[in-house]
């Protein structure tokens, strides 16, 4: 069913720390690896040593370049983007078959890739750009959550989160029950001031951003300098005699 | 927006043949017989020939079907319903008047209503996605039902009734046109949203996750258009417009008449195109676009 529920027993999300994520890709790695062998179609590369290749993410990082309105250098941040399992997720409703759905028991959205006629339309209404069509099983694909991973007694605990939380170097990305106030994750949000992409959108999303910290100041002076100073203003020795010499050449 | 073929003909093909069968349903002009079944045969092969072209459109056009399941919620679902009533009320309608000879003429309403509603549930497909502040807008349900019934006016031969009504269409193209810009450029969702940056100062796409394209930017982040835009606008009043209201304040005649459904058809099919290329969803900010 298409409709959201109004409630959902748990928020499960993740939070991403724009002030620690390095922009190493680890984390596209790991997604693109659990989900093209596990839930679900394989995520396909189309011509993927060719001259246009083409494959289907459910994880990309981008980098953003922010110039400080008060001046001083430019900063680099990069900016991990997959679905935000949007409390008012304006994907499902607009599913024609009833193949995308929001799971009442934790809140996340998955695609039910047998009753998908790939017709891109939930693609169009998402605008985090969160949902793909694969190119070669021609069906939408998205974040799972790894669903297949959280709730997997098989696997030992500490991999029972999403791959990509599991392989981040960096600690940047987490994940959590963002219904429950006592929750790491809530707490984190709630410490760094965590918010909302495109919020404007009416999605209200689960995902959390957390803002990077301010930048240290530039000091006015450096502490090295009189330790830098150099010691000749004119070459001497053999450097003197070689640019004395190739003065007198040129 | 890419300008998929298959969804620029169905809905320029969907949008006059419906529109041809809200005007027979109506009783202009009141058939019967062989002629009957040609007029019917146009409208019904303009509004299916279009629905089959959408389904080219699908990864898996097999499971269509499905697609009848989620009318509560969505409107491509309630596309698929009002276009199968439609066809079933104008077909039981058609086939009294060819094959018995009688018009029931609440059938003919009915076929019209839903024919119309159609057209009103594709255009609501666009209109409901705020991702694309130029389709988020009152014009898409407005200008497809006008072309739909000016559309079907024409092809009905309704001469007197078409031509304050193409009058009527184009000033309606041009201020949607207007409107449509207005809104885009009103538009609240930038970059600085999107990545939840601003308060540090200017934020501008540094580097794309990858090298190559995806399905993204091939399907939401189409550029081409927006270059010969003008130009394009301009062809197609011309051609959806003025060139039909000139051949039908001719003196009549059949090859004027045709004339005018096909240049009005060339029009309606640059003005889809536009309404995909123009339109720019916001995930392409993302992409620095």
């Amino acid at each position: 069913m298409t409709s959201l529920p109004t409630h959902t027993e748990k928020t499960l999300g993740l939070v991403i720390d724009l002030d620690t994520c390095v922009g190493c890709h680890a984390c596209v790695t790991a997604c693109k690896g659990w989900n093209t062998e596990n839930y679900g179609a394989p995520l396909a590369d189309t011509d993927a040593y060719g001259a246009e290749p083409v494959g289907s993410f459910l994880n990309r990082i981008h980098s953003y370049e922010v110039q400080p309105e008060t001046g001083g250098p430019a900063q680099l941040f990069h900016f991990p983007k997959s679905c935000l399992h949007c409390a008012d997720a304006p994907c499902v409703t607009v599913c024609p078959t009833g193949a995308s759905y929001k799971r009442v028991e934790d809140g996340i959205v998955l695609v039910n890739e047998s009753d998908c006629i790939g017709c891109g339309l939930c693609a169009w209404a998402c605008p985090y750009g969160a949902r793909e069509l694969d190119p070669s099983e021609k069906v939408m694909k998205k974040c799972t959550l790894c669903v297949d991973r959280i709730y997997n007694e098989n696997l030992p605990e500490e991999d029972r989160q999403p791959a990509c939380v599991r392989t981040c170097p960096a600690g940047a990305r987490h994940f959590g029950d963002l219904s429950d106030p006592e929750s790491d994750v809530s707490i984190l949000v709630a410490e760094r001031g965590g918010f909302d992409l495109m919020p404007e959108q009416g999605t209200a999303p689960v995902n959390k951003y957390l803002p990077p910290r301010l930048k240290d100041e530039a000091p006015d002076f450096d502490i090295l300098a009189p330790y830098l100073e150099p010691v000749a203003e004119e070459p001497q020795g053999f450097l003197g005699w070689l640019d004395k010499t190739l003065e007198r050449i040129g | 927006m890419h300008p998929a073929p298959s969804i620029i003909m169905f809905s320029t093909l969907s949008g006059l043949g419906f529109g041809l069968l809200t005007m027979l349903g109506l009783g202009f002009p009141e058939v019967s017989g062989w002629v009957a079944f040609v007029f019917f045969a146009i409208g019904f092969a303009l509004a299916g020939g279009g629905l089959i072209s959408a389904t080219f459109h699908l990864g898996h056009p097999e499971r269509a079907l499905k697609s009848f399941t989620q009318w509560r919620s969505s409107w491509l679902s309630r596309e698929a319903w009002a276009a199968a009533a439609a066809m079933s009320v104008m077909g039981l309608y058609a086939a009294l008047i060819i094959f018995t000879g009688t018009r029931v003429a609440m059938l003919g309403w009915i076929g019209a209503a839903l024919s119309l509603l159609t057209v009103f549930t594709t255009s609501m497909i666009y209109t409901q996605l705020k991702t694309v502040p130029r389709w988020n807008h009152w014009s898409p349900p407005v200008l497809f039902m006008a072309y739909a019934i000016v559309g079907g006016l024409l092809m009905a031969g309704q001469v007197s009734v078409a031509t304050p009504l193409l009058v009527a269409l184009g000033v309606l193209q041009i201020v949607a046109w207007v409107d449509q810009d207005r809104k885009e450029a009103a538009s609240d969702t930038n970059l600085a949203t999107a990545t939840g940056l601003g308060h540090i100062g200017s934020v501008k796409a540094f580097e794309s996750p990858h090298t190559g394209g995806n399905y993204l930017t091939h399907e939401m982040a189409f550029r081409i258009g927006r270059k010969h835009a003008q130009t394009l606008k301009i062809i197609s009043v011309i051609l959806a417009v003025v060139v039909p209201l000139i051949l039908l304040l001719l003196p009549f005649h059949h090859m004027f008449a045709l004339l005018a459904v096909i240049s009005h058809f060339a029009g309606v099919a640059a003005q889809r195109w536009l309404f995909f290329a123009e339109a720019k969803h916001v995930v392409s900010l993302y992409y620095g676009r």
